[in-house]
């Protein structure tokens, strides 16, 4: 086997002056993970792992996982760093502004992703990773290729869709789940004439608001449009102004519960909560809506079903193209080697399955989908195989500054303190400054 | 003559010299030197004494300050070094942005309700706990319990008590047939400052209480006995004897009212986050959206500075014109003991 250190010493002189400076910006940040070095003395590399899987069982799995990894490679530490969400993007912030990042570390993909490649921080993993990643759902890679490059390796993929409670939609007598816009409001209607709260949104987090648009501007304006806007930094085009205007005729219809600004995500009272305790008849999620249904809520068991968020009437956008996102890992520029086979070693088939048996993630690797049984599950897995279109997360996919703005005038839109207009010219505002 | 009272005069300064300096202090010819050196040595002991401080408060408090400075010309996105100099646009941005505008109306807004509100309740309790009250110590501590508490938990607790619909205090409303009451609280647009300074004079009001009854305690009550003897009414003795006495500690709670209110942050944070759509969004939210969310560091830079000189420019103003008697009081006090 080959020594580990040898990445090192090929140490540039560039790389030096940026080590120096970087001491000296984030000395605080980087006491953290400054043990990342290898070939130190003992001859002993350390990889250091940041993740944000903060709850049982993935967390003790991924303990685990990396135990077993030292196991069969003697010569090799695996650091185990676990952040929470939050906590996890502003200490990656301080870290990239420093200049130096964990050897192994989660990621979205996308824009932040791509700043930090930019930054010259992250290994191209193309090369390295093809041979075992050829059997994957495309579109979960598509969210850590730039240029045709791969840039990390994906384990985990979902999409955002409506979940709905169908003991509530039966009630509404909706037989079966609306698949066109009119046929959704029509829903809406039907559910608050019989009385029901028709949808759960947490208000004050904004990022669940920012899905509609995000959904709707994809069936109006289309894929392409919205990946042209992004590039020509105009968001003024009619589609995303008629995408503003249906979320405004769903606004209208007050479909919310009472007290939806103020509500959060998953706490008591929050969007998961309300509709996890079938006081809601549907919420529009990702993939790990049924999960915290029903830690912060009861949960619905057999009542929850998904379907796919309609197409719009006389729009670009397809039924089958989805709106999502996952996790996967990325390698620190420079990283050792052992970086790339722990991701190797951690992607092999039968830890997948157990992933996907265990935690309930939907699996990218084709290979490892036998192992999903929970029909919701299987269904969001069977959108995104059969998916014709992929939409990463538009926080993740613009740029950061672009991605919050969209968040917060589409919050001020369900406020309605924003025109659909108004929204398009603020995003395209920020998105030329951030061009500029 | 000369000699010895100099000499006299070092040893009480430096009462235990080594012996290398003392013999320096008392070589002959010295004469006309020996004060400057003096102060030299004063002046390289307080030196020698404040450097660390000093080092420490310029490299955690100066320095990051005048590189926020920097850092609002340019704009910078957070990674690598700042290049893009943009000159005054973050500052001309800071006057057309309603979000910073509506931040400072709001902070006026808050500023104005604990003046009119928050600390006139305090001085009402305060003078109310000062009396003999049977079990006023348990008063007194209830009373400032919740200051004790940290911003976080009192955020998480408040939302859950006015949760819309399902929370603590729309049951109790419902409860007493007061529906009507109740409401979107935190949810609402307009309903959002109200009730979000409701739980800051919840939060506050105990420790400006405090304040208030530490300075009550240094009122001699002869000048109460004084007043009441002259025929003075409780009003009368509250407005002409308990007032002005209070006045220093009045003033410096209205300072720490104001600049606390200026720095408000944790405990919107938490509760609404600046929401709905901006309604309870403080400087210090604004800031960290620019500058941790959208990774707009100029612009949040140039927010920072701007409360920088908010407070600074309120803090002179204040010790200049208001707090001036307390300070010079002390400092003449100063003066006259040296």
């Amino acid at each position: 086997m080959r020594a580990l250190g040898d990445t090192y010493t090929s140490f540039s002189r560039r790389r030096f002056l940026a080590a120096s400076a970087a001491t000296g910006l984030g000395a605080a940040a980087l006491s953290a993970c400054g043990s990342s070095d290898s070939g130190n003395s003992s001859g002993k590399t350390t990889i250091e792992w940041w993740n944000i899987t903060t709850t049982d069982p993935a967390k003790k799995l991924w303990a685990q996982r990396a135990k077993d990894f030292e196991a069969a490679h003697p010569d090799v530490k695996v650091k185990i760093v676990t952040l929470e969400n939050e906590a996890y993007k502003s200490k990656m912030t301080a870290l990239t502004t420093s200049g130096k990042l964990p050897d192994v570390f989660h990621t979205w993909g996308g824009g932040v992703l791509k700043q930090q490649i930019d930054a010259g921080l992250v290994e191209d993993l193309t090369d390295k990773t093809a041979s075992w990643t050829k059997d994957y759902v495309p579109a979960s890679l598509a969210a850590y290729q730039f240029d045709k490059k791969t840039y990390a390796v994906p384990f985990d993929i979902g999409m955002v869709g409506f979940w709905y409670n169908k003991a509530l939609f039966k009630k509404a007598k909706i037989d079966t789940p609306p698949t066109t816009w009119s046929g959704y409001l029509d829903a809406v209607k039907a559910l608050k004439s019989a009385g029901i709260t028709p949808i759960a949104l947490a208000g004050k987090e904004k990022w669940p608001g920012m899905y509609y648009w995000a959904y709707l501007s994809m069936r109006v304006a289309g894929l392409e449009a919205m990946q042209k806007a992004a590039t020509d930094a105009d968001f003024t085009g009619a589609g995303f102004v008629t995408a503003g205007q249906h979320l405004k005729d769903l606004v209208a219809l007050e479909p919310f519960q009472k007290g939806v600004l103020g509500a959060a995500y998953s706490e008591p009272n929050g969007q998961a909560a309300t509709m996890g305790n079938g006081k809601a008849a549907m919420e529009l999620m990702g993939q790990w809506a049924p999960s915290v249904e029903k830690s912060s809520g009861k949960g619905l068991g057999a009542d929850l079903g998904f379907f796919s968020f309609p197409s719009v009437e006389g729009g670009k956008g397809a039924l089958t193209e989805v709106f999502g996102g996952g996790g996967g890992h990325a390698v620190r520029k420079g990283a050792p080697d052992a970086a790339v086979e722990f991701l190797k070693f951690f992607a092999e088939k039968q830890f997948a399955e157990t992933l996907v048996k265990e935690t309930g993630l939907i699996p990218v690797s084709k290979d490892a989908r036998p192992a999903l049984t929970d029909p919701n599950l299987t269904a969001v897995s069977d959108a995104l195989n059969n998916a014709t279109g992929f939409q990463l997360y538009l926080d993740q996919a613009y740029a950061p500054a672009v991605g919050q703005e969209i968040n917060d005038s589409v919050a001020a839109l369900i406020a309605g303190s924003k025109s659909p207009e108004q929204v398009t010219r603020s995003v395209t505002q920020v998105a030329k400054s951030e061009k500029s | 003559m000369t000699h010895s009272t100099s000499a006299s005069t070092t040893s009480t300064y430096v009462p235990d010299l080594g012996k290398p300096t003392g013999a320096t202090a008392v070589s002959p010819g010295g004469g006309p030197r020996r004060p400057a050196l003096r102060r030299v040595r004063d002046w390289f002991a307080a030196f020698v004494f404040t450097v660390p401080a000093l080092a420490l408060f310029g490299m955690l408090v100066l320095l990051p300050m005048g590189y926020a400075f920097y850092v609002s010309f340019f704009n910078w996105g957070g990674f690598g070094s700042p290049t893009d100099s943009v000159g005054f646009d973050n500052y001309t941005r800071l006057f057309h942005d309603p979000v910073f505008l509506g931040d400072l109306w709001r902070g006026f807004l808050l500023i104005a309700f604990s003046l009119v509100l928050q600390l006139p309740f305090a001085l009402a309790m305060a003078v109310l706990l000062n009396q003999r009250l049977r079990g006023r110590a348990v008063y007194r501590m209830l009373f400032f319990a919740p200051y004790i508490l940290s911003e976080v938990i009192t955020g998480v607790l408040f939302s859950m008590i006015f949760a819309p619909g399902d929370g603590l205090a729309d049951k109790i409303l419902g409860a007493v047939g007061l529906d009507g009451l109740g409401g979107l609280w935190f949810a609402g647009q307009n309903t959002v400052l109200p009730t979000l300074f409701l739980v800051m004079t919840w939060k506050y009001f105990g420790f400006h209480m405090m304040l208030y009854l530490a300075g009550l305690q240094g009122i001699p009550a002869e000048l109460h006995e004084a007043a009441r003897i002259d025929g003075a009414g409780s009003w009368q003795r509250f407005r002409h004897v308990t007032l002005p006495l209070l006045a220093p500690t009045l003033r410096i709670s209205v300072f720490l009212s104001v600049i606390g209110a200026i720095q408000l942050f944790d405990l919107v944070w938490v509760i609404s986050a600046g929401g709905p759509d901006h309604h309870s969004e403080t400087m210090v939210i604004s800031m960290f959206q620019y500058g941790f969310k959208r990774y707009q560091m100029g612009y949040a830079s140039a927010i920072s500075v701007a409360m920088f000189l908010i407070s600074l420019v309120f803090a002179l103003a204040y010790q200049r014109f208001v707090l001036r008697r307390d300070t010079e009081g002390a400092i003449t006090t100063m003066r006259a003991n040296r």
